[in-house]
């Protein structure tokens, strides 16, 4: 075991924190124009795909790099490296590893660049935690597929230009895994109908979309038909590594110990309450946890062994804090909890109540608790399938 | 950086297990437990010659001078087999000494540690189980040139086994002024008794200290004696065995209940393929993950960095305590009437997590360290 960093690590290091004294200013002093040049400078310095190959415009950074590269970004804030959400999550992953050379031409770049957003078809009405049962139909014809049905729960769908679509292209496949081909379509294409859906915060940040004889030429097909179960548990797979998230927690830490510190309870200080610190502690012990087992999944990708489904671990973890943190905070405030976060002066200006009312995309996007723990006693523990 | 276990390590564990398997199977801890001593001198003796209780000792002393991660390993071992044996309070006795002792101290006592000839037990805690300076109320007084200790140390494990004691006593009533002393079991005014453990594998007893007349030279300390801060790490390190163990236990006995639930049938169906047995399984698993990665990263710390080394062993003790407390519970249940049964092994990990919970600190003592070192 060593946790210090080898010189070239350190160099590195530096080299990021250099570049955040000289290009963050501080929260309240990033404005749009202030975005607008952190996204060319970062994508100068190929800190955008960091981890991605030279060849596809990525930085060509080790395992090691990375982590170190989002964890000083993370302790600083920073804003995001690259705004194309999903793009950089899962879909440009997908592409470098199944996508054709065209593909990779016509996309990569474009991701990297936040041109404009992806969204992914997966869910459908009746198809939530069971993926692998989707509906959705997609019928080769000559140099098209054409596609009917429908999707939800589709994140950015209304402002994404593109999306990565699952689609039934064998019915009678043996296994149903084996049926599932995964197409690129165009979002403006004729037949495709967006209809957005609010969420308990009255945000539309997700929608439901209908396919009408949708024609996706076969050059948008990614990988070969049959492989799309396979393109993406590797790209959920790459959702769930999360080294990164837990800067963000220790942050959000502070902030819960700073609500403690300024708490009572029937007039006396909350920190004298045992229970209040013992679940400040736990909260602690958690995400050090996660930041650990986080440091060993690394270990084992450093050392050239593939990270499998130990990754739902952490996303366990995470659902957890993110269930039970920000109600926690609601209890430290009383009454005041149950002001509205547009309300009159609610405590750190409602930051809690949005979180109380907003934790469902991290818990329940990529596979709810329920699922990772299926994950985890099918696929570890060798444990029957349902 | 590198999380993770050197392949000298790996086949530190191996070895462990391979020995633990073939002497130790758990029908034989069962004999081991009910046995008079508890342990078995004999595989004591084995294990010495393998280098297993020399890990921590200096070369020059007879040991392997390793590191408290390699350490960790065997203990994980150890408490997947739920061995029963002096183990834990040699090696405290060893930390003691390699920490505080000086260079005369360490020869006279180190040796017998290493070839397994001296049974060492440790000595910190009283009636009232504070563990804190307040919690050490044995006096320590100064008699023509000897030390006479005097008062009543509680939890000491292997008690019975023990030749020697390292003693936690107080000088005087100045809070922190307490010290560490080397008393021998055959001195005179020392009794021993054995409590009664729910875990028969983990005996401890009562050590009743009647003005017990000792050499200076048996008070540890190197150029001056050692004090509160020596027995607080002694603490730590305390905690961090039981956790140790508490991971390989808590694996053993997951383990258990994983293989009944694929083989168990109910329903018409094996019972591993229903939620309400796969998900606590899945849960059990998101535990021990958890554990192994604090304390993996507690025992760094005790050997590279000893300023973190409280709050990360107290966080795994906390998570630990509570985890395995549940795992030993829930195996119990799953199992049905079966593991409430004494032929079957559930209950052997259930009693295992009562140990547990119990020693050096439970979770809530250790969480209010932790929330303590947090700032709060």
């Amino acid at each position: 075991m060593d946790f210090n960093l080898t010189e070239e690590q350190e160099a590195f290091r530096d080299e990021v924190r250099r570049f955040l004294d000289e290009n963050l200013p501080p929260e309240e002093e990033r404005d749009d124009m202030f975005q607008l040049k952190w996204g060319k400078l970062v994508r100068e310095k190929r800190w955008v795909g960091f981890s991605w190959p030279k060849q596809v415009g990525g930085g060509g950074g080790s395992i090691m790099e990375q982590a170190i590269l989002k964890e000083e970004m993370a302790a600083r804030r920073a804003p995001p490296l690259g705004t194309c959400i999903m793009g950089l999550a899962w879909v440009g992953p997908a592409i470098i590893q199944y996508g054709t050379q065209d593909q990779k031409d016509r996309f990569i770049e474009d991701i990297l660049d936040a041109k404009y957003q992806w969204c992914t078809g997966y869910s459908e009405p009746d198809i939530g935690s069971d993926l692998a049962s989707l509906q959705c139909k997609g019928v080769r014809e000559g140099e098209h597929f054409v596609v009917n049905g429908q999707k939800t729960w589709t994140s950015l769908a209304q402002w994404a230009k593109w999306m990565i679509l699952l689609v039934r292209t064998k019915p009678d496949a043996e296994k149903k895994h084996d049926g599932i081909t995964c197409l690129l379509v165009e979002m403006d294409s004729p037949g495709i109908t967006v209809a957005p859906i609010q969420n308990m915060s009255k945000q539309p940040f997700f929608a439901e979309v209908f396919f009408d004889d949708v024609k996706v030429p076969v050059s948008n097909l990614l990988g070969q038909e049959g492989q799309g179960w396979q393109i993406t548990i590797g790209a959920l797979a790459n959702e769930r590594s999360g080294i990164s998230e837990v800067t963000g927690l220790l942050r959000e830490l502070d902030l819960l110990k700073e609500l403690a510190h300024n708490s009572q309870i029937d007039g006396r200080p909350a920190l004298e309450d045992a229970r209040v610190r013992r679940r400040i502690a736990e909260y602690e012990t958690r995400v050090a946890a996660m930041r650990f087992n986080g440091l060993r999944y690394l270990t084992k990708q450093i050392r050239g062994e593939p990270l499998g489904s130990e990754t739902s671990v952490n996303k366990l973890h995470t659902a957890h804090i993110e269930k039970y943190t920000a109600e926690f905070a609601l209890e430290l405030q009383g009454s005041y909890g149950a002001i509205a976060p547009g309300g009159k002066h609610p405590i750190d200006r409602g930051r809690w109540q949005k979180e109380a009312l907003g934790w469902c995309t991290a818990v329940i996007g990529g596979g709810t608790p329920n699922i990772q723990k299926n994950i985890i006693a099918e696929r570890i523990l060798g444990l029957p399938h349902d | 950086m590198n999380f993770g276990f050197t392949e000298e390590q790996e086949m530190l564990r191996a070895e462990v297990r391979k020995f633990l398997d073939s002497k130790a199977p758990l029908e034989e801890v069962r004999k081991i437990m009910e046995s008079e001593e508890g342990y078995s001198p004999k595989l004591w003796e084995e294990m010495a010659q393998l280098g297993w209780l020399g890990l921590l000792v200096p070369e020059e002393f007879g040991g392997a001078e390793l590191t408290w991660v390699d350490l960790t390993v065997l203990l994980e071992e150890t408490g997947r087999s739920l061995y029963p044996s002096p183990l834990l309070a040699c090696i405290l006795a060893v930390i003691a000494l390699c920490e505080n002792g000086s260079a005369e101290q360490q020869q006279r006592w180190l040796p017998g540690l290493a070839d397994g000839s001296r049974i060492f037990s440790v000595a910190l805690q009283e009636a009232d189980d504070r563990l804190s300076p307040e919690g050490i109320q044995t006096t320590g007084r100064r008699e023509g040139g000897r030390l006479v200790l005097r008062g009543e140390k509680h939890f000491v494990p292997f008690a019975a086994a023990a030749q020697h004691f390292v003693v936690a006593f107080r000088n005087s009533e100045q809070p922190d002024d307490v010290s560490l002393a080397i008393v021998d079991r055959d001195a005179d005014g020392v009794e021993v008794s054995d409590t009664g453990s729910i875990d028969t594998t983990k005996r401890f007893g009562v050590l009743t200290l009647s003005d017990v007349s000792l050499p200076e030279n048996c008070v540890l300390g190197k150029s001056s004696p050692a004090g509160w801060p020596a027995i607080a790490r002694l603490f730590d390190h305390a905690a961090a065995t039981v956790t140790a163990e508490a991971v390989g236990a808590a694996e053993g006995g997951h383990a258990l209940i994983v293989e009944y639930a694929k083989q168990r049938m109910q329903f018409g169906s094996l019972i591993g393929r229903y939620q309400g047995v796969k998900h606590p399984l899945a849960e059990m698993y998101v535990d021990i993950e958890s554990i192994k990665s604090l304390l993996y990263y507690a025992a760094w710390c005790l050997d590279e960095s000893p300023d973190e080394a409280p709050l990360y062993v107290s966080m795994s003790k906390a998570y630990a305590s509570d985890a395995f407390t549940r795992i030993g519970i829930d195996g119990i249940e799953l199992h049905g009437a079966l593991g409430y049964t004494w032929e079957y092994d559930a209950q052997l990990y259930l009693k295992r997590s009562k140990w547990v919970k119990s020693a050096y600190g439970g979770s809530d003592h250790h969480y209010d360290r932790v929330a303590d070192l947090g700032g709060l």
